[in-house]
């Protein structure tokens, strides 16, 4: 196929990538196809109520009057607790900054916010566990004899980990408006913060409504932060701020690696199971939402 | 508003800066900050050792093995996407990539768990080792580096496309001799960030490196990264010398980052979409 002459080594090199390209475009869909069918194999029969609740009755077990020890619904419940908490505290946050960025930001400033913001995504996760940690063992030290990790210090960590991606994604949807849309308020006399707030936020709702879906995903998949800072294999439901949680990541990766009966382990595929749909109904909310922008590349 | 939100991010990242700084301070008051980098890890032994050598040499091993498996198929990816591919065939690969972004890294530890290791012990190449992690690991990087060195390759204008149609290119040559060459740094930045992500991920290398605190000796060999070491080791006071050697690793992994951030804005900013749109 390929002669060994000079003048045809060129056609080689073109002909080897062309090759490679179609084994890694094919291969990849292929093999993302049958892990993804090798989850759902193993884990989809034990989908239905019992997965949540183990043998207790679901309306007992949603209300927390009995306790559930062979089932996900705790460590969802810590999951939809911490995602809550950490998107009400990053999401103000990111969104008013992401705006800053975007419309107000000029000179030094900006520069400087821009740079903390990429060293802050560029942070990895389990630095931001290490930091909430060492926040109690300090607090133990001087001020607080009996602090310990709990959800409220998970819920902080989490929220400066996200932080970065609210922020990029409101700032890549204000700043994918068209260029007439913008200058067309204030030819009419709006003030900046008049057009701002009647014209540019509106039009890039869903932008922004897509960022924040996936913050939430993140938020919600994210297990290095909440390793340090207060995660536990049974806790039963969150009982409040200073308590101790659960989570489904923690309780995938906790059964991966010490399940004891095959039971425990089918409960791992069906932990797994739960998280890639939560995972994959959020990542679609947020593509339809926001038509595909910019994603998690970072 | 808005300004003290923006006000709030640069305080956080200072917190985070200084936090790290404090933790690790009097390891340099002491002098023990070169010890413990240059030390082995034998908590139990009788002048107890704390380094982190083995951790270090650990994560360079294995994000390095990550990166190198994964460029060269991100590098298959994008030219499949640029031309060599009819257009379904090129949406769907690049929506599987697209898809992978948004998979739970334990999902990749939790497979490869279930999947990659018992595979690989069968065939006699260890189980829980640096190949096993690497390979894991480059699935997690690959939507990093495919989709970075994409929007790069995008930029590229349609002319210079059209002009290379015109001059009867094939798509392989017009992407190996005239695409990826106009991406100037393209590739190279998209692999320091893919090894940057390799580095800082903990949960894969915690799940399937096998996390033996030592160097290893061939691939097959247990290794443990930085990141895992921080998630394993119990510290229960903030001046015990276990506390501080994970505080070491902390500061040694973020100004590893910050200062490959820095080195990335310099090899040139990506462009936001709409300046793209303009020109």
């Amino acid at each position: 196929m390929c002669a060994n002459s000079a003048e045809r080594r060129p056609r080689c090199a073109a002909r080897l990538l062309a090759a490679f390209a179609w084994l890694s475009g094919l291969g990849l869909p292929v093999l993302l196809g049958l892990a993804i069918s090798f989850l759902i194999a193993r884990g989809g029969s034990t989908l239905g109520p019992s997965l949540l609740f183990g043998d207790v009755p679901a309306l007992a077990a949603l209300t927390g009057r009995a306790p559930v020890f062979d089932g996900l619904w705790p460590a969802l419940a810590g999951t939809l607790a911490l995602v809550v908490g950490t998107c009400l505290i990053a999401l103000p946050v990111g969104i008013a900054s992401g705006i800053y960025l975007s419309e107000f930001a000029r000179g030094r400033w900006a520069r400087l916010v821009n740079l903390c913001v990429d060293v802050l995504a560029a942070v990895p996760s389990i630095l931001m566990g290490l930091l909430g940690f060492g926040l109690i063992l300090l607090l133990r030290r001087t001020l607080l004899p009996d602090a310990g990790t709990c959800l409220l210090l998970a819920i902080a960590c989490m929220a400066l980990l996200v932080l970065p991606y609210s922020i990029r994604t409101t700032e890549a949807a204000l700043q994918g408006l068209p260029e007439p849309l913008r200058l067309i308020g204030p030819s009419l006399g709006l003030t900046p913060k008049q057009n701002l707030c009647r014209v540019l936020l509106p039009t890039s709702s869903r932008g922004v409504l897509g960022g924040a879906v996936l913050t939430i995903g993140r938020a919600a998949e994210d297990l290095a932060v909440i390793l340090l800072t207060g995660v536990v294999a049974s806790s039963g439901l969150p009982a409040g701020l200073t308590s101790r949680f659960e989570a489904i990541p923690f309780r995938i990766f906790y059964l991966a690696s010490e399940h004891r009966t095959g039971a425990e382990l089918e409960l791992a595929f069906g932990a797994a199971v739960v998280l890639m749909g939560l995972t994959a109904f959020l990542f679609g909310l947020a593509h339809l939402l926001h038509g595909g922008l910019r994603r998690r590349i970072l | 508003m808005s300004r003290l939100a923006s006000l709030l991010v640069v305080l956080g990242v200072a917190g985070v800066a200084a936090f790290l700084v404090a933790s690790a301070l009097p390891l340099f008051a002491s002098g023990e900050f070169f010890e413990i980098l240059l030390g082995r890890w034998r908590p139990y032994a009788s002048p107890g050792e704390f380094g982190i050598a083995p951790m270090i040499v650990g994560t360079i091993l294995l994000a390095a093995t990550a990166t190198l498996l994964a460029a060269p198929a991100a590098i298959g990816l994008v030219a499949f996407a640029h031309g060599i591919a009819p257009r379904p065939l090129a949406r769907l690969a690049m929506a599987s990539v697209h898809f992978m972004t948004g998979i739970p890294t334990v999902l990749y530890g939790f497979v490869s768990v279930s999947l990659l290791v018992p595979f690989l012990r069968n065939a006699g190449a260890g189980g829980f080792s640096l190949l096993g992690a690497g390979l894991t690991l480059a699935a997690l990087v690959l939507p990093t580096i495919t989709l970075t060195l994409h929007s790069r390759i995008e930029a590229t204008g349609l002319e210079v496309r059209l002009d290379c149609a015109a001059l009867g290119m094939r798509p392989a040559d017009t992407f190996l001799r005239v695409l990826l060459p106009r991406s100037g740094p393209g590739l190279l930045s998209a692999t320091l960030l893919g090894f940057c992500r390799a580095a800082g991920d903990t949960v894969v290398a915690l799940m399937v490196a096998g996390n033996a605190p030592q160097f290893p000796s061939s691939y097959l060999d247990s290794v443990r990264t930085l990141t895992a070491h921080i998630a394993l080791v119990l510290s229960t006071d903030w001046s015990s010398p276990e506390f501080r050697s994970i505080a070491a690793a902390g500061l040694l992994l973020f100004v590893f980052n910050t200062a490959l951030t820095a080195a990335l804005r310099r090899l040139g900013p990506a462009e936001p979409p709409h300046v793209r749109e303009l020109r």
